[in-house]
């Protein structure tokens, strides 16, 4: 569906990306995932048809981006990252004038099922400079639905979005794919994890990473991390667990928590709360630590040395927020 | 041509949304009637001319080139610019020359419905000179005026496209205007081609000779239709090298 070949951007003289390789099939949905200034934004410019690459081929459905811009874009549906609206018009009108420049017909129903779709069925006469930046950033989708596109470009489709809501566009998302090819960008890797069968991890431009979210996560992690919450003296409970067999290393993070790793293929987690509840400490939680999207990077982008443990004091970001 | 006109009917609809067209349009018409107000106390009181309708063509031209067209232009392209909907726009199914066409095609609508409306202007003078206004000066000039928005906003929409800012569009375009004003004076000094070319260029001269004295002369047609064409050729260049940045 997708074919991405030796893509490379320059804005002047800065390389926002390089050489990038991909392909994405037909019904696959893909996450593309990297830190600030990876370039997903520049990559998703290109395949949106929004600018040619430096170098590179890029074909969409067989089209080629800079030969067949058009036909390309009649084909894709996108959301930009600053989501595009005009504030003067309504929902409804910004639609109804997207649906007659993508020549739908029957413009007005389709306008009213992407509308509940996007579940602003009740504001579908609200002006789009009154509703809330959740709202809004529905809008941009719903636009990006508008024409059943066969593909499906997302630049960060669920920032500024409350998590109630956050869920729902991901349930949208997971269905819309269901037909059609999605490739979505976000820095949240649980987000990636929930949605997408695949994942492009891009840093600084390069791809470091493409694998099925699961085996990525087996790959980069080789051992499993859990957290310990817990009542009582948590650097004495970290040096007991220190000496169970199987665990590697643990430490207390914080005056209540402790972080520890296992070796691969060992379940520690029973032999771990026996010695806590033995010591005469009072056990509140015991939950697996997934890795974070920083210390992904940081294992993927620094492969010499090993990943860094979070810092003491640090308690690690819960997997809903930013990485 | 379907896309062309989704996008000017949306730039039309969206003047009559937005306070500041309103706002122009009725400082437009109150300067012109203002101007023809003061333009027919002069000549009761002096006596020293009749008004006519050469001279309301002459003092309404100002405000349309140096306010009207500036002030409505500015926002086409950079505003989109700006706020990002241009992303959406080049991402759409349409091609740069149409919606550079569009663009244009939507102001221009507004214009010839401004312009229109001033048509109440010449029917009350019609109404207090004897014996009457001259009927072939009244439509050549009307023809003229709509000529000369037509070039001028094509203008203003390619400027629009080389910016964000909506100021920045406004005084580039107001300066281009002034520029292509007085481009027909320094012919004085010069002699041979090159005068010919500076006359050749001059709005006015394509204007104060012909539409005003009554005549549609087809070079002037052909002189204002080219600069518009050319203007918006510019533009959807200037949109095309945007993409390349
Ligand atoms: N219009 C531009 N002009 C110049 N440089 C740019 C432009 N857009 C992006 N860049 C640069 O290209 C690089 C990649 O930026 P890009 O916006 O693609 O990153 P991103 O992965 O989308 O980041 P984020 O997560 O912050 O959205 C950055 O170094 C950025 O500074
Ligand atoms: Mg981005």
């Amino acid at each position: 569906m997708i074919r991405v070949s030796n893509l490379t951007k320059d804005y002047g003289s800065r390389r926002a990306i390089s050489d990038l390789t991909f392909n994405i099939e037909k019904g696959e949905i893909v996450a593309f995932l990297g830190p600030n200034g990876a370039g997903k934004t520049t990559t998703m410019r290109i395949l949106s048809g929004y600018m040619p690459p430096s170098q590179g081929i890029v074909e969409v459905n067989g089209f080629d981006i800079i030969e067949q811009s058009l036909e390309v874009r009649r084909l894709v549906g996108y959301l930009p990252e600053t989501v595009p609206l005009y504030p003067d018009l309504s929902v409804f009108e910004y639609l109804k004038f997207m649906a007659d420049l993508r020549k739908i017909k029957q413009a007005e129903d389709r306008v009213d099922e992407v509308i509940e779709m996007v579940r602003l069925g009740d504001r579908s006469n609200s002006y789009i400079g009154n509703l809330s930046k959740g709202m809004r950033q529905r809008v941009g989708l719903a636009q990006a639905l508008l024409h059943k596109p066969e593909v499906l470009i997302l630049d960060e489709p669920t920032i500024g979005l409350d998590p109630a809501q956050i869920i729902e566009v991901r349930n949208l998302i997971r269905e819309v794919g269901r037909e059609h090819t999605v490739l979505l960008s976000t820095h949240i890797l649980p987000e990636a994890q929930q949605v997408c069968s695949r994942v492009l991890i891009i840093n600084k431009g390069k791809i470091v990473a493409e694998d099925t979210t699961e085996n990525l996560q087996n790959r980069l992690t080789g051992s499993v991390r859990f957290r310990i919450r817990l009542r009582g003296d948590a650097s004495a409970a970290a040096q007991k667990i220190g000496q169970i067999h199987g665990v590697l290393h643990a430490q207390a993070a914080d005056t209540d928590l402790v972080e520890f790793e296992s070796a691969p293929g060992q379940d520690v987690r029973a032999e771990a709360a026996r010695v806590i509840v033995q010591s005469g400490l009072d056990l509140l939680e015991l939950q697996p630590a997934s890795l974070s999207l920083e210390d992904i990077f940081l294992q993927l982008t620094q492969e010499e040395e090993p990943a860094p443990t979070p810092e003491l004091g640090q308690p690690e970001p819960a997997p809903e927020m930013e990485a | 041509m379907h896309n062309i006109w989704v996008i000017a009917k949306r730039e039309y609809k969206l003047f009559f949304i937005s306070p500041i067209a309103y706002g122009l349009l009725f400082v437009t018409l109150l300067t012109l009637g203002g101007f023809l107000f003061l333009d027919i106390l002069y000549a009761t009181q002096t006596q020293a001319f009749v008004p006519n309708i050469q001279r309301t063509f002459q003092l309404f031209i100002f405000p349309l080139l140096f306010l009207s067209v500036p002030a409505i232009t500015m926002r086409t392209l950079a505003e989109e610019n700006r706020a990002g909907t241009l992303e959406l726009l080049l991402t759409a199914p349409v091609t740069d020359w149409e919606l550079v066409f569009g663009k244009w095609l939507g102001t221009f609508f507004f214009f010839v419905t401004s312009i229109a409306l001033t048509l109440v202007y010449p029917l009350i003078l019609n109404s207090i000179v004897d014996p009457g206004i001259d009927q072939g000066v009244l439509i050549s000039g009307y023809i003229g005026l709509i000529l000369i928005t037509a070039a001028m906003s094509a203008i203003g929409v390619l400027v629009s496209s080389f910016f964000r800012n909506q100021v920045a569009a406004l005084l580039v375009t107001f300066g281009v205007i002034i520029l292509f004003w007085v481009i027909g004076s320094p012919a004085q000094l010069v002699d041979g081609v090159a005068a010919d070319v500076l006359r050749y260029l001059s709005l006015t001269e394509h204007f104060y000779d012909s539409f005003l004295i009554g005549l549609v002369r087809i070079q002037d047609v052909v002189y204002y239709l080219s600069m518009t064409a050319i203007a918006l050729f510019l533009g959807s260049i200037s949109v095309e090298a945007r993409r390349w940045r």
